[in-house]
């Protein structure tokens, strides 16, 4: 022992001592990382499961989360749509409107139609205008007590007197099999523009009378047709269609007793 | 059958293709028609006649005959291609397509609705063929496990 002391005393152990060193710590390396690796090996699949079960719990919380941001987003795009009826209805208070979701289309391809959810115990009643406060959407074509259906102004058997607001001259509009609306009848002495506004005349009974419908977008004359027609933008986006107003306070006027009998 | 008119009118009349869309209704009676235990398919088409006669404008006449004509014709079929059943059900899908439109147009034009042949069926009836004929391939299985569900198989001894 004493030899050994006076040996480390005249630093001839160093080297030894350093080999020890390297030695230990090597061996306590490889203990250490053999134990954190067995450990990981043990409590690793108790983490997984955890993990795995709070996975589960967060994309059940990001889908309740996805869910709440649609029915905001939802929400917020129909408080957007009627704060814009609401103006629409404010700026034209000599009309009476009850406003109504659309439910449906009619399930023929032939026509035109959309269900609303509003009838007979609304006070709504056959005939009755229909529009958006982007313009005229159509008509009131049949009531049940909760719902009714309306014949759009794209069906092709609609028919509308208007006028053309910038050339001051009347024409009608007519619905199409492919949804789109045109112009006939329009004199071949009106001077008609793309971008003239079309509003109903309120001719015929059927409509009041100002309702916008669109614009026109390109004229077709030919020097031998009776008539011009053009091609119209319509105000209103009929894809699109989610909540309208019914004027309650029009009653359609039926003029067909007025029309004489064709003559044999 | 409720359901599947509510169906068509809120979801399926959305999804155009031009200007037609798929006939759920029509769909569903000519699968239920085709499945051999099935009895009840002209009762269905009966209730079918009178819902979409309900929701639509179109004269309820024509949609008796088209439906009720369209089981007729998948009865007729399910006797006699009855080891092809999709081939039967392609075959009742098409016809009943053409005929359903052609009742409607020909209705139609009667009442006074201004159309064009051409146009109608460019833009109607075959955007409509189309997506009739793609739907009727899981409108058909849908069907076929109903019929199975609704009458099993009776175990002979």
């Amino acid at each position: 022992m004493g030899g050994i002391l006076t040996l480390a005393l005249g630093g001839y152990l160093g080297s030894a001592s350093r080999q020890l060193n390297t030695l230990l710590i090597d061996l306590q390396t490889w203990v250490s990382t053999r134990f954190l690796g067995f450990q990981d090996f043990v409590t690793a699949p108790r983490d997984i499961a955890s993990l795995r079960q709070r996975n589960v719990e967060l994309e059940a919380q990001v889908s309740q989360l996805q869910a709440q941001l649609i029915d905001v987003q939802q929400r917020a795009s129909e408080t957007e749509i009627l704060a814009a009826l609401v103006d629409f209805s404010r700026s034209n208070p000599q009309s009476a409107y009850k406003a109504a979701a659309v439910i449906g289309r009619d399930p023929s391809p032939f026509l035109h139609y959309i269900i609303i959810n509003r009838g007979s115990n609304d006070d709504i009643r056959r005939g009755m205008p229909v529009v958006t406060n982007q313009g005229l959407v159509g008509r009131i074509d049949a009531v049940i007590a909760d719902a009714a259906r309306v014949q759009l102004i794209t069906d092709p058997a609609s028919a509308i007197n208007v006028y053309l607001q910038n050339a001051e001259t009347s024409a009608m509009v007519f619905g199409s099999v492919t949804g789109d609306i045109s112009l006939d009848m329009i004199s071949q002495n009106a001077v008609v523009e793309p971008g003239d506004l079309i509003l109903t005349s309120g001719l015929g009974g059927g409509f009041p009378s100002d309702l916008i419908i669109g614009q026109v977008v390109t004229v077709r004359t030919l020097e031998f047709a009776l008539f011009q027609q053009a091609t119209i933008q319509p105000a209103v986006d009929f894809s699109r269609l989610e909540i309208v107003l019914v004027i309650t306070n029009f009653r359609p006027v039926d003029i067909s007793p007025l029309v004489p009998p064709a003559s044999p | 059958m409720g359901f599947a008119v509510i169906l068509q009118s809120a979801v399926v009349s959305e999804v155009n293709l031009l200007s037609g869309h798929a006939d759920l209704i029509l769909l569903i009676l000519a699968g239920w028609a085709l499945q051999e235990r099935v009895e009840s398919a002209w009762h269905w088409a009966a209730l079918a006649c009178v819902l979409t006669g309900f929701l639509s404008s179109m004269p309820w006449v024509i949609l008796a005959a088209g439906y009720l004509g369209v089981v007729f014709v998948a009865r007729a079929l399910q006797r006699r291609v009855w080891q092809a059943p999709l081939l039967a059900m392609f075959s009742v899908v098409f016809a009943g397509t053409l005929f359903m439109h052609l009742l409607s147009f020909t209705a139609l034009q009667i009442l006074g609705t201004p159309f064009t042949f051409s146009d109608v069926a460019g833009l109607i009836t075959l955007p409509s063929l189309l997506l009739n004929m793609l739907f009727s391939i899981p409108v058909h299985a849908l069907m076929r496990d109903l019929a199975r569900w609704v009458y099993p198989f009776e175990e002979y001894e």
